[in-house]
């Protein structure tokens, strides 16, 4: 292990619940942490930004250290010994989640939950008439899954009544910053990772929200809807306009396919979300390039001309000035028939192919070779002229 | 691209030229400017149109259209003049530099502002900006290459790169940013009509020979085959009587669309093979449906050389087929059965084939690309391109000259016309125009326009106006904008109703045959 050797001569060594770590000098507790397997709850901290330490969810105990620390923002040092699980953490963590739950419209009943099974409130839930506007991330929401994980329940806080009106003045992203915790994610993605710039944190204290270009709808803003914030969100705040139907999210179970986006040349690497045969949203892939989980409008949202339907579903042929449907057998036999005869008549340089940047390099490699050894011609090329 | 994409965070320096970066390649853009804003980077410009990424330069040149090679030279003359480059680069890895400087002799700040209207003191601190970096990036699109000298334009910015040291370095580079997910792998596949796979030549005896034994034919033809430009010309004049299309759509992407409809007319025979009743396939004689990128198992090669993995996601509609599938069975129908049980079975061919895939197999794909050159599969395959020499040996310094655009405006066509996409859109719109989110977003044509033009012609923003030049007219609305410079008019081609290829030019670079899509003249009037 060479960083474990160069950190024992250098003494970059700290202690995380009573075992040593070797850490890179500029490296967080939490990202030591996370390297070798400890588990660290976070809600605001996000890959490739800064951290803000805002939600304090993260927080460990440090020796010496006067108050809890939050482990996202606070560089590893020698000799550093952390506690990750004691009490103190746990009540901490605790309190923290239920104050962000006291923090805005967070109606996945777990403010007023005052049973002791969580199944029990669940169901409860669903037979309850106001079961319609459940928040649109129920059973896909980070603060949820960590109220579980902690435990919380009954509360201790009022929920603030916070009323933000729903907006949905744009086609794909619908904003409900009343169920928004002000964690910050979606302005580091919008900030430092898409550097677009088109929100921030507005107003102060209490009336303290997201806002873009002076409190202004995304699409009288700068935004440019590539959809990065909505991924970052962890709560029910951003949710796509293509996930809600007139009851709240769109349920069901998909299936994630990965691959490549087929847009520009940059090659992102994406997640299609598939149910029942169809696309029914995109995401980007974290933790690898070139995109690192960040997608572009077209890709995250252009996906529709899939299941579109003017696709072609049968081969035609022309006749008499329009096209009739054929069969692939009839079709691939004019094609034939009609190369062949040109072929013989005018030579093979009397034909040519146009190949695509649009299929893949397989489909390529078969059209040049179709060109070359079955037409023979070197007539081929393709759009990278245009 | 000579370098990974993650290699422009690591830049002191970019440099971006005829590249709507952030409208084009969004997500890349995300690395400049995150390079700028998070890494301290400086940005330099050099686009006639105000484009969003100019907000994060500190230096902007908006040169006149078709100027380039005048203000490449222009930086180079200073940077040459004043000792900024670098010398035991030069000395050690290239050869030419005493050419290359007569040539950039009379390209001095002063002559080079009266040809590009670059002011002479943003010139120089622009030469002086990027000779100063350790590592510098050029990144550059079609508006560069989408000229009569879009070949030299290409080599002008070589030159640029290699005078300061930035070739074979991380964070430097000359790097094209690709318009297309796979234009790149089309490339390296041998759809182009002088090479084979990984560029391999068809006019060398031995690699033909080498082709034809892996193919099972006698013999393979010697001669390289005519460009899709070429094509269409060949069409009209009646020799080319042919002509099948795979997922393309020259009748809105093909400059002077009058000229490329009168050519596929004269075909005896046109197939077209897509994904959608296209403007081409409209014409033609039999229509091929295929399938989508999220149909099919397959690899696309991205723009920074790095092979990546495409998989089936959802089952095609109707009857539709995958294009590889298509071609082997037509390919069975003339007499030479090509029988591949899957997509990996190709590609096991195309890596006995190609040096540069050797490496590369699904296996290896699985989570994550691999950037040929790969020649074997111990071999991690290769981010950056002329780490210790050039590929050729020596980096080749070109004695360029600049020459004026193909059509440049006159008393009857007063101003130029570029042409270029919208962030909302992609290409002719056959794809993006299916969601109608992105439709809201970007609905139709526009000819976008100075403030001072307008106030010239009299227009209000989104009038209705005739644009013309000598090949076509057509109808757009007006759309006032600082981002236009005075003179000169953009126009989107991805509208069907508004195209913007009735009227560009086919005048061609004589190297690449790209035609001059980016610099025409037209005139404009009310409707």
């Amino acid at each position: 292990m060479k960083r474990e050797e160069e950190a024992m001569e250098s003494k970059n060594i700290l202690v995380i619940d009573g075992n040593e770590y070797a850490f890179d000098p500029g490296e967080t507790i939490l990202e030591v942490a996370r390297r070798n397997g400890i588990d660290i709850p976070t809600l605001c901290w996000m890959k490739r930004a800064s951290p803000t330490g805002a939600c304090r969810v993260c927080v460990v105990e440090v020796e010496g250290a006067r108050n809890l620390v939050a482990s996202c923002a606070a560089p590893a040092a020698p000799n550093m010994v952390v506690r990750t699980q004691t009490p103190a953490v746990m009540r901490a963590r605790r309190l923290n989640i239920e104050l962000l739950l006291a923090s805005g419209q967070h109606n996945c009943l777990v403010q007023d939950l005052d049973m002791d099974s969580w199944t029990d409130s669940q169901l409860r839930s669903m037979e309850t008439k106001e079961h319609h506007d459940l928040c649109p991330a129920y059973g896909d929401c980070r603060l949820q899954e960590l109220a579980i994980k902690y435990q919380v329940r009954g509360c201790r806080f009022a929920p603030l009544d916070v009323r933000h009106e729903i907006e949905t003045v744009n086609p794909f992203i619908v904003r409900d910053l009343s169920r928004c915790i002000l964690c910050g994610r979606c302005v580091q993605a919008c900030n430092e990772i898409q550097v677009n710039n088109a929100i921030s944190f507005g107003y102060r204290g209490t009336r303290a929200k997201i806002v873009a270009k002076g409190d202004r709808a995304l699409k009288d803003s700068d935004c440019v809807f590539c959809g990065e914030c909505v991924q970052a969100c962890p709560v029910g705040a951003l949710v796509l306009t293509q996930d809600m139907d007139g009851n709240g999210r769109v349920k069901g179970e998909t299936k994630l396919v990965r691959t490549t986006c087929s847009y520009c040349g940059v090659g992102c690497q994406m997640y299609l979300h598939v149910r029942k045969g169809r696309i029914v949203r995109v995401t980007g892939v974290e933790g690898v390039g070139p995109n690192h989980g960040s997608l572009c409008v077209k890709g995250r949202f252009g996906y529709h001309f899939v299941h579109d339907p003017e696709r072609l579903k049968t081969p035609l042929i022309r006749e008499n000035g329009t096209f009739r449907e054929a069969t692939w057998e009839e079709a691939l036999t004019v094609v034939a028939e009609k190369l062949n005869r040109i072929k013989k008549a005018d030579g093979p340089d009397a034909i040519a192919v146009l190949a695509s940047a649009r299929i893949t390099n397989e489909e390529n490699y078969v059209a040049q070779k179709f060109t070359r050894a079955v037409i023979g011609t070197n007539n081929v090329d393709h759009c990278a002229r245009l | 691209m000579t370098n990974p994409i993650e290699d422009i965070e690591k830049a002191n320096v970019i440099l971006i030229t005829g590249s709507n970066t952030t409208e084009n390649h969004p997500v890349l853009s995300s690395f400049v400017k995150r390079a700028v804003t998070r890494k301290g980077a400086k940005l330099i410009v050099v686009d006639p149109r105000r484009i969003p990424i100019v907000n994060f330069a500190s230096c902007w040149l908006r040169q006149n259209l078709g100027t380039d090679v005048a203000w490449i030279n222009g930086m180079m003359h200073v940077i040459i003049k004043e000792g900024l480059y670098d010398e035991a680069y030069v000395e050690s890895r290239t050869v030419g530099l005493e050419d290359l400087k007569k040539a950039v002799e009379r390209y001095t700040p002063e002559y080079v502002e009266k040809v590009s209207g670059i002011p002479k003191e943003d010139l120089v601190a622009a030469a002086r900006l990027y000779a100063s970096a350790k590592a510098a990036s050029i990144l550059y699109a079609m508006g560069i290459t989408q000229h009569i000298c879009g070949t030299d334009n290409v080599k002008s910015l070589a030159n640029l790169a290699m005078l300061c040291g930035n070739v074979g370095i991380e964070g430097g580079g000359v790097n094209p940013l690709r318009g297309q997910n796979n234009v790149q792998g089309a490339c390296d596949m041998g759809s182009l009509p002088d090479v084979f796979t990984g560029y391999q030549r068809v006019a060398d005896p031995a690699l033909r020979e080498k082709m034809a034994k892996a193919w099972g034919v006698k013999s393979l033809p010697e001669k390289p085959g005519i460009t899709v430009m070429e094509m269409m010309d060949s069409a009209h004049e009646g020799k080319l009587k042919g002509l099948y299309i795979i997922g393309e759509n020259p009748l809105l992407s093909d400059p002077d669309l009058k000229h490329a409809r009168a050519s596929l007319d004269k075909l005896d025979f046109l197939v077209v093979q897509d994904i959608f009743l296209t403007e081409t396939a409209r014409v033609a004689d039999v229509v091929l449906p295929s399938t989508s990128f999220a149909e099919k198992d397959g690899t696309f090669t991205n723009t920074e050389r790095k092979v990546q993995r495409i998989r089936k996601a959802v089952d095609p509609p109707g009857e539709a087929r995958e294009d590889w599938k298509i071609l082997c069975d037509l390919s069975a129908r003339m007499g030479y059965p090509m029988n591949y049980g899957n997509v990996e079975a190709v590609m096991a061919e195309i890596r006995e084939v190609t040096p540069s895939y050797c490496g590369i197999n699904y296996e290896r794909l699985e989570r994550e690309g691999i950037h040929w050159p790969c020649p074997g599969t111990e071999h991690p395959g290769t981010p950056c391109l002329h780490v210790d020499q050039f590929s050729c040996g020596l980096g080749v310094f070109h004695a360029i000259e600049w020459v004026p655009p193909a059509e440049v405006p006159d008393q009857h066509y007063p101003l130029y016309l570029t042409t270029g996409r919208v962030l909302y859109q992609y290409h002719t719109g056959t794809m993006t125009m299916k969601s109608d989110g992105l439709n809201e977003l970007a609905p139709e044509c526009f000819v976008e326009i100075s403030p001072a033009d307008a106030r010239k012609y009299g227009l209000g923003d989104g009038e209705k106006i005739k644009v013309s030049s000598r090949r076509g007219e057509i109808e757009a609305k007006a759309r006032i904008s600082d981002k236009a410079v005075d003179g000169t008019v953009f126009v989107p081609f991805h509208y069907a109703e508004g195209a913007a290829n009735e009227l560009t030019n086919t005048a061609l670079d004589p190297v690449a045959l790209i035609p001059e899509l980016k610099v025409c003249a037209v005139r404009i009037e009310k409707v």
